[in-house]
């Protein structure tokens, strides 16, 4: 990891002095060391702050919108791990950024951890966290700890799409693809396919009764790209702002499912980025499960241009009924 | 807030009787908006509508709600009413309670409650109704018939007459179709050809028609009115201005291996060739797949032989776009593949053959020269059996489910035309039912029974072989003795099933018409509008539409025309205000919508936006209203909410599905 | 969830909304009429252009609302009166339903039929078997108290 950073920064900063780029997406550190956020960078001096680490996992592709209609010259560069070029290509087939604005280096990804557990395994005051591929080593104020590596990782990861860039100008230390098997990411789905429908009714109202409508889901989320999302919009129907009642209050998270039903690259970031804790990948991946069921395998963000399964067909498509006919099954 | 007036109709007892209207009027006068309320015993009436342009007037209304019939049956006239007590059209809502209330409950409790909630939601409707204004869109007087059979020709024949131009676009190098091929007809067993090229000769020296053999459509955009037609003149390595069609090039053609499609294949033609003596244009065309100086540059006879030098090998493909205000569908069917059918040896045995060949060899022009001999050995033959309903009224995989309807005429024609030229001939036909309506048809079939003693045998045909004497075995059953028959004979002749045209769907496609599950074209109403397609704009003629016999093509032809001319006549044409619409503040961009639409009405541009004083370039989807159809498919693919359908909001629908479920 | 009895299931009148497009289903809905063909007063119709017209936020609003079932009715495939508005429309109720189904909605409370112009009967015996299913489900969960755990306890 160590090494991978010294590499992209060397590469960040030559393209910053020849001019290829006028300005960074990639990710700074926070007061913590694991506290990692998107940064941009403008310099070589300002680059100094930049950091690739295994705190890593947010998705900078969203960030392309708005910082390719700010651009006036140059190129922007954006720091893209094998996941997050499907979110970039996803954005290209809906023209909401300019792939000649952009110049992509693909760095290479080992799987990013999740400090959320690595905290819920008990771990506080973390100081410093050493990498040794299959364990951890993690330096606290209370001393040394050590975990499993996949015990720690993001869900995302856990079942990782590819190690392989979807898109890029350039590559840095690329992983090669995992041999080991991948969890099925499918398996919580299943598992509340499997249960009745009170039962999934009382889980789901357990869940959702947790959210705070911050909108962080929303404003991560690099399918939910809206110029004014529809919950902002009055003449939608669905925006509560000029409303009594409160349909967009409740049925936000499943709208905003619905919405970004075959264009969610399943990238996690809702999940990851919810102060609550909902599994809100939960209700895309179920989504996704169906779609690949149903119409065939589906990954959005393959590849640029590919018609959504909502805005495609064919003429022998499942009949509505399947969904009966599966749950008898 | 809108002033909204209802009114409710009695429809004499139809409502009245199980809907308590005095119930509905009180229980709606309080709704959001409603300023008036009343019943009326008709409020379709002559009265019914002057009493509601008055409480227009009076009540300064700015919406109405008819609780009434359908608003398939009623909304045009009470939106009519509202025009003409100056208000907007579309600021009228029905809310239907006698097909879905009235006629269907009962219990008058329950349809009261009922007609209530349907109001209530008409009524939260019409409250997010805005004005909508119809546009206008301009009228190409002209006319394209795709096919260039019976069916165009005499489609065309009438648009032209009535003074507007007409292209015809065929795809073989002449026109005539299959009815060229027919030797006689029936049931008047006049000539084919005697009664066919005139028309084509017409059709050709129409001033107001244009003739474009030997092409293909091969893109269609735009809309009723304004189609825009790309249409490929495919190489014919002819000049046809220059030829005279005296066919000697025809005859020197050393390249004449390949079949004659005009003759079924039964004999061969060169690769420079005219279909047939009479074909319109009479220009001949080169077949580059056969002709051997496109496959080794040498050869080029006919252009040696060709007086006029009209061959041309350096000829192109050439693509002609044309404006059509209307498009008639004339594509007419083929002959459906009997080679699925196994066990009657088409494939095998020469002299198994499909009654089109049949028509072929009876034909002076034809392989035979008209004389019935076995196409084996060229010998008279002594016994024909016909096989009826090859392929039709089935219901294998192998199968039509339809009737192909014109075999069984066809199928007496050929019997009694095979026994009055040759009456040392015995006729079998295998039938499962014989069906001859239609004037002097029944009449024609009992002739070729009674007075010709054509062996007409109820059942069908198991298999047939070639038996030791080189002559065939037919093994059927015969259902009204219950027995199973053996016949030997020299010919078996199959009444193959009609099926549309190759290339029908590609066509279909092209104009957004709809087809049916065996490819026919849709008509847009089964007994009402059968020969217009439910795609506006485009009418159908012939067998395109469903089997039909010479005399039902020409009148739906007739028909056909009758509906374009009536569309040419107009300078304007009003377009429905229903159309999507994209907000630009909120559009993304992002191509979804176009992707859904079937009309290929929205495309994107960059577009300086106003967003609350931010100005910026955008792209953004922008509807051409005069394609739109209003179908809504873009306003659900729309993530933003962008795009929404006039008359049919996404709010105007949520506040009816709140009503409802209040 | 279900809180009805079977007791109180004989009183239970359900709300059942019908989306039908012009084109076929609310023309086969106005036959059923003409032809005196009975179904429950319980079905509330609402006349889209086209079942691709459907979004599945009024689908949600009626459930939300506290819609017992919903059902879509359309062109059969290959009919529609837009070509092609109803095979879109297919893949998201398809979608839509297996969602709701997800979260707890029974799968018999939502359904799409395609019922012609001319199929009035058919019409009749879909929305008497419709209400009858759900009918027997009895009253639904609201789906608006997906979010409102805390508010009932």
């Amino acid at each position: 990891m160590q090494k991978t950073a010294g590499l992209i920064k060397k590469r960040v900063l030559e393209l910053l002095a020849d001019g290829t780029v006028t300005k960074v997406l990639g990710w700074k550190e926070g007061d913590f060391i694991y506290d990692v956020t998107p940064a941009s960078f403008l310099s070589a001096q300002e680059a100094d702050g930049l950091v690739y680490s295994s705190f890593c996992g947010a998705n900078l592709s969203k960030y392309l919108i708005s910082e390719c209609k700010a651009l006036t010259e140059g190129k922007i560069l954006a720091l893209l791990k094998p996941c997050d070029t499907y979110s970039f290509n996803q954005l290209l087939t809906e023209h909401r950024i300019d792939r000649d604005k952009v110049y992509v280096i693909g760095v290479g990804c080992k799987g990013m951890l999740d400090i959320e557990k690595i905290k819920a395994m008990g771990i506080k005051g973390i100081t410093k966290v050493i990498d040794n591929g299959k364990e951890l080593d993690i330096k606290t104020i209370y001393g040394s700890k050590t975990c499993k590596r996949e015990d720690a990782l993001l869900e995302k990861c856990l079942c990782c799409k590819s190690k392989n860039f979807k898109a890029f100008d350039e590559i840095i230390d690329p992983e090669p693809e995992t041999k080991e098997e991948k969890a099925d990411r499918f398996a919580k789905v299943s598992e509340l396919e499997a249960m009745t429908a009170e039962e999934r009714y009382a889980f789901w109202q357990e869940q959702l009764s947790k959210c705070i409508r911050c909108n962080a889901c929303r404003n991560v989320c690099p399918a939910c790209s809206c110029m004014k999302c529809v919950f902002d919009n009055p003449v939608s129907g669905v925006s509560s702002k000029a409303n009594t009642d409160s349909f967009e209050e409740k049925m936000f998270h499943i709208i905003r499912a619905f919405h970004v039903a075959g264009r969610c690259t399943d990238c996690g970031e809702c999940s990851r980025v919810c102060p609550q804790n909902i599994p809100l990948h939960l209700l895309n991946r179920k989504f996704i499960k169906d779609i690949n069921e149903l119409y065939g395998e589906y990954q959005a963000g393959e590849e640029v241009g590919s018609r959504a399964p909502l805005a495609d067909f064919t003429f022998d498509d499942a009949e509505p009924s399947v969904v009966n006919e599966r749950g008898n099954s | 807030m809108q002033r909204i007036g209802v009114f409710v109709c009695w429809c004499g007892s139809n409502i009245a009787a199980t809907v308590d209207v005095d119930a509905v009027v009180e229980a709606v006068k309080n709704e959001p908006g409603v300023c008036h309320a009343q019943n009326y015993q008709y409020m379709c009436s002559e009265a019914g509508q002057g009493l509601i342009k008055n409480a227009i007037k009076e009540h300064n209304l700015t919406g109405i709600v008819v609780c009434s019939c359908s608003p398939r049956m009623h909304e045009a006239t009470f939106r009519k009413t509202a025009e003409q007590a100056g208000l907007n059209p579309y600021m009228v809502e029905i809310a239907n309670i006698r097909e879905h209330c009235s006629w269907i409950h009962k219990d008058k409790k329950e349809a009261t409650e009922k007609a209530v909630i349907l109001a209530r939601a008409a009524i939260a409707k019409v409250n997010l109704n805005t004005p909508l204004r119809p546009g206008e869109s301009m009228v190409t007087k002209r006319a394209l018939v795709i096919g260039g059979g019976i069916a165009g020709i005499q489609s065309a024949l009438d648009i032209a007459d009535a003074g507007y131009p007409v292209d015809i676009v065929e795809k073989s190098p002449t026109i005539g179709g299959k009815m060229a091929q027919l030797d006689k007809t029936f049931p008047t067993l006049d000539c084919a050809a005697c009664i066919l090229t005139p028309k084509m000769v017409e059709a050709a020296q129409h001033p107001n028609i244009n003739i474009y053999s030997y092409s293909e459509v091969e893109a269609v955009t735009g809309f009723v009115g304004n189609f825009d037609v790309k249409i490929k003149k495919k190489a014919r390595f002819v000049d046809e201005k220059k030829c005279t069609g005296c066919a000697v090039c025809t005859a020197k053609c050393p390249s004449r291996k390949g079949g004659n499609e005009f003759n079924c294949n039964l004999d061969n033609r060169g690769a420079i060739y005219i279909p047939f003596a009479q074909a319109v244009p009479n220009v001949a065309c080169i077949d580059s797949t056969r002709c051997i100086h496109f496959k080794t540059g040498k050869c080029g006879i006919c252009e040696k032989s060709c007086s006029a030098g009209a061959v041309n090998f350096d000829q192109k493909d050439e693509i002609i776009e044309q404006k059509y205000g209307a498009i008639v569908v004339a594509t007419g069917f083929q002959i459906s593949d009997v080679t699925k059918f196994d066990e009657f040896q088409y494939t095998k045995h020469p002299d198994v053959i499909t009654s089109l060949e049949l028509e072929r060899i009876m034909n002076a022009a034809g392989p035979t020269k008209g004389t019935l001999l076995r196409m084996s050995n060229k010998e008279h033959p002594k016994d024909i059996v016909f096989i009826q309903c090859v392929g039709s009224r089935g219901n294998t995989c192998r199968d039509k489910t339809y009737c192909s309807k014109i075999c069984c005429m066809y199928t007496a024609k050929h019997a009694m035309l095979i026994r009055e030229k040759y009456p040392d001939v015995n006729v079998h036909v295998f039938y499962i039912d014989v069906r001859t309506p239609g004037k002097n048809f029944d009449e024609f079939y009992r002739r070729a029974v009674e007075q010709y003693n054509v062996d007409y045998i109820k059942g069908m045909v198991g298999k047939v072989w070639e038996n030791e004497e080189g002559r065939l075995t037919v093994q059927g059953v015969d259902l009204l003795s219950n027995r199973r028959i053996m016949l030997d004979t020299d010919m078996v002749v199959l009444a193959a099933a009609i099926e549309p045209s190759e290339g029908v769907r590609n066509i279909a496609t092209m104009l957004t018409a709809s087809i049916d599950t065996n490819d026919f074209l849709t008509e847009a109403h089964p007994k009402l509008r059968p020969v217009e397609s439910p795609t506006a704009g485009v009418f159908l003629s012939g067998v395109c539409q469903g089997p039909k016999d010479i005399p039902e093509t020409v009148s739906q032809a007739g028909a056909a025309a009758v509906k374009v001319v009536g569309l040419l006549a107009k300078d304007k044409l009003v377009t429905s205000p229903c159309t999507a619409n994209a907000n630009e503040l909120m559009c993304n961009g992002c191509s979804t919508c176009e992707r859904v639409c079937p009309y290929g009405a929205i495309d994107y541009i960059d577009k300086e936006v106003n967003d609350h004083g931010k100005r910026e370039v955008r792209r953004i989807a922008r509807v051409n209203s005069a394609l739109c159809h209003g179908c809504g498919a873009c306003t659900v693919a729309c993530p933003s909410g962008a795009m929404d359908l006039q008359g049919f909001s996404n709010r105007q629908i949520m506040a009816e599905v709140d009503a409802i479920c209040k | 969830m279900q809180v009805s009895e079977n007791t109180e299931n004989k009183e239970f009148k359900p709300l059942i909304v019908a989306f039908c497009c012009n084109w076929c289903s609310y023309a086969g809905a106005d036959l059923a009429g003409t032809s005196r063909l009975s179904y429950p007063a319980e079905v509330k119709i609402i006349r889209v252009p086209c079942s691709c017209r459907v979004n599945p936020m009024f689908i949600l609003k009626a459930f939300e609302k506290g819609a017992d079932g919903v059902i879509m009715c359309g062109c059969h495939p290959g009919d529609c009166h837009y070509s092609t508005g109803n095979y879109y429309a297919r893949r998201r109720m398809t979608l839509l339903f297996s969602m709701l189904d997800y979260l707890g909605i029974d799968r018999a409370r939502t359904r799409v039929e395609w019922v012609s112009a001319a199929e009035g009967q058919k019409f009749s015996l879909v929305m008497n078997d419709f209400a009858k299913t759900v009918t027997e489900l009895g009253e639904n969960i609201k789906l608006g108290d997906l979010r409102c755990k805390k508010q009932q306890d």
